[in-house]
């Protein structure tokens, strides 16, 4: 592994070169193998097939015939329901994306100068019901249907209400609701990275700030804290947005599948019920490839955003 | 000097507005109190008696505690059809042997990409990096292929094996062994002769207990919190929190049950993050991204 040895030497060529360090390193080669293999496996080979087959009518059955871009075709022109699908999920990652965001960072500089005890206590706190499996199904008992459920309780025992409001069976509360749900298990991962971030600034930094003018906290979390933790606000931000993606889960809990008049049907709802219900592969495999695409692109998007931050 | 260094504190100090202070104090208490009063909800709940369940106006807080839901939750568990610890069984073997496995292969997959300069690597963890920009919702329906391919379906197999290589797991510790392994011990091992195996498993990995603490908790919870899985049909196999999601299925009178089996499911989570914040925030620490 000396330095020498890394130098690419004149006396061959670079494909034997690189030949050459892959013979040297086969233990290296050997230790990612099995790594390597089962995430090739399971996460590299479906994205790839999922793009091969939303070309095709597969459906699990029948031998597949190539149809090309007609999938494509079919849903952006001719399913009311995906474009309906579309709309909310748009809505839903960018609401709870950048809220959950914003929430974790704030949180995490609010706690920042805490005590070490007190401080580990509010961050139990907020990081709790992200890890908490399925608690999330407690907001169906608050806001239950019948005047048992507490918010209906308070509601009708003031006299705001005089008959129980159906919370999850109704198209206009059902998205605000899940969102609200989204919101309150979504400080998770980014949330600990940010803390972590905040945690590793070196103090002489804000003390040279403060001597260079740095007038208010406003002015050091712009100037000092936030540029310095800046590969932290990347990954919290990839963490932020993968998973505002994700929460179909909590939202068939809540509200059932599919959610009255699809006022919560989101792209994962859409892709669920064509792949794992009505065994559409090929159509289902075009929903996948575009929700990929909209990761990835809402990924690039934030990282150019994100690194104009203190500038 | 110190006197210097004193004022310079000071001028810190006088960076905080007590304005500043009290606004922000509110803040978090309301933020506070949203997080933390549903779990407070959840727990009251469970210890209502039957009358203060189904009371109106419904209170928030639990008046004459009981337990009596909780001992209603194991008689609920023994009448089920698959005995209640067969569920337990499942989740247990499965959260164990897929995060065992899991700490293993991504920790060595992730000594090899931080310490070993091997053609490739750099674009291997660049593909791992951009896997966690999705949901892995996107690839159930072609994993269910490859599932059946493999006649992994409906077996452990389907769940334990793909979280044996989790991209969140190599991503964090990859980037917590390149900064706190120090290549110059690894170096002089190596030229002890030590294999490349044991400077792994022998020097490297006792330098970072907080990464794999962090890959442990990840892991399991992930493990533990997995309901219905699409890739399992027979009753035997399938997750302890699949079958508590039965019981609030059973109708209006589980409601305390329910409620019982939600805080049981959330204490393992909770107490093991308990004990092992403080080294999954150190792991967070080098979590950041560069480019």
């Amino acid at each position: 592994m000396s330095k020498k040895k890394a130098v690419i030497r004149s006396d061959m060529t670079r494909a034997q070169w690189t030949w050459k360090e892959m013979k040297r390193n086969k233990v290296a080669y050997a230790m990612i193998a099995p790594y390597m293999l089962i995430f090739t496996l399971f996460t590299v080979v479906p994205v790839a097939l999922s793009m091969v087959i939303s070309l095709t009518n597969f459906n699990l059955l029948e031998v597949p015939d190539v149809v090309w871009l007609d999938n494509y075709i079919r849903l952006f022109l001719d399913d009311d329901i995906f474009i309906l699908a579309c709309k909310n999920t748009l809505i839903f990652a960018m609401i709870v994306g950048p809220v959950s965001y914003l929430m974790s960072l704030m949180v995490a500089w609010f706690i920042n100068e805490l005590p070490p005890k007190i401080r580990a206590l509010v961050t139990l706190v907020f990081y709790a019901p992200s890890i908490s499996g399925q608690v999330y199904l407690i907001w169906g008992t608050l806001f239950s249907g019948d005047s048992y459920g507490w918010v209906n309780g308070i509601l009708l025992d003031l006299g705001i209400i005089t008959k129980e409001i159906q919370w999850f069976q109704n198209a206009s509360y059902v998205m605000p609701l899940c969102i609200v749900v989204a919101l309150w298990t979504s400080l998770g991962t980014s949330f600990l990275s940010f803390i972590a971030g905040l945690q590793g600034i070196d103090r002489s930094m804000y003390e040279a700030g403060a001597v260079d003018g740095v007038r208010n906290r406003w002015q050091e979390l712009w100037y000092i804290t936030l540029p310095s933790m800046k590969p932290q606000l990347m990954f919290g931000a990839v963490m932020a947005i993968t998973s505002s993606f994700g929460f179909g889960g909590v939202v068939t809990a809540l509200c059932g599948f599919p959610s009255v008049d699809y006022a919560a049907h989101t792209i994962m709802h859409h892709l669920d019920d064509y792949g794992s219900q009505r065994f559409e592969v090929g159509y289902s495999s075009a929903i996948a490839v575009v929700l990929f695409a909209v990761m990835i692109g809402a990924n690039m998007l934030v990282k150019k955003v994100l690194s104009k931050v203190g500038q | 000097m110190s006197k210097k260094l004193r004022t310079r504190k000071h001028k810190v100090v006088l960076n905080r507005s007590a304005g500043g202070d009290a606004g922000i104090s509110v803040m978090l208490i309301i933020l506070g109190a949203f997080m933390f009063l549903p779990m407070i909800y959840v727990i009251s709940q469970s210890l209502k008696p039957l009358d203060e369940l189904w009371m109106f106006p419904p209170r928030f807080i639990v008046r004459n505690p009981t337990f009596k839901n909780y001992r209603d939750l194991f008689m609920l568990m023994n009448t089920s059809w698959v005995p209640f610890s067969r569920y337990i069984f499942n989740t247990v073997f499965t959260s164990v042997t897929g995060t065992v496995g899991n700490l293993f292969f991504s920790s060595l997959a992730a000594y090899a990409m931080a310490k070993i300069k091997f053609p490739g690597r750099k674009w291997m963890f660049k593909t791992v990096r951009t896997s966690l920009m999705f949901h892995s919702t996107v690839t159930a329906i072609t994993s269910f292929i490859i599932m059946s391919a493999l006649n992994w379906v409906d077996t452990y197999w389907a769940i334990i094996v793909p979280a044996w290589a989790t991209s969140l797991g190599l991503y964090l510790m990859k980037q917590f062994m390149e900064t706190n392994v120090s290549d110059a011990v690894l170096e002089s091992a190596r030229l002890d002769g030590a294999s490349e195996l044991y400077t792994f498993w022998v020097i490297a990995m006792p330098m970072v207990k907080p990464a794999w603490l962090t890959l442990i908790i990840y892991s399991f919870q992930d493990l533990w919190n997995k309901g219905a899985s699409i890739y399992i049909h027979s009753e035997q196999l399938k997750s302890f929190n699949y079958a508590i999601g039965q019981i609030m299925a059973g109708g209006v009178k589980r409601a305390g049950a329910h409620a019982a089996s939600l805080v049981i499911m959330m204490f393992v989570p909770i107490l093991v993050f308990v004990i092992t914040q403080s080294n999954i925030i150190e792991t967070m620490g080098s979590s950041g991204m560069k480019d």
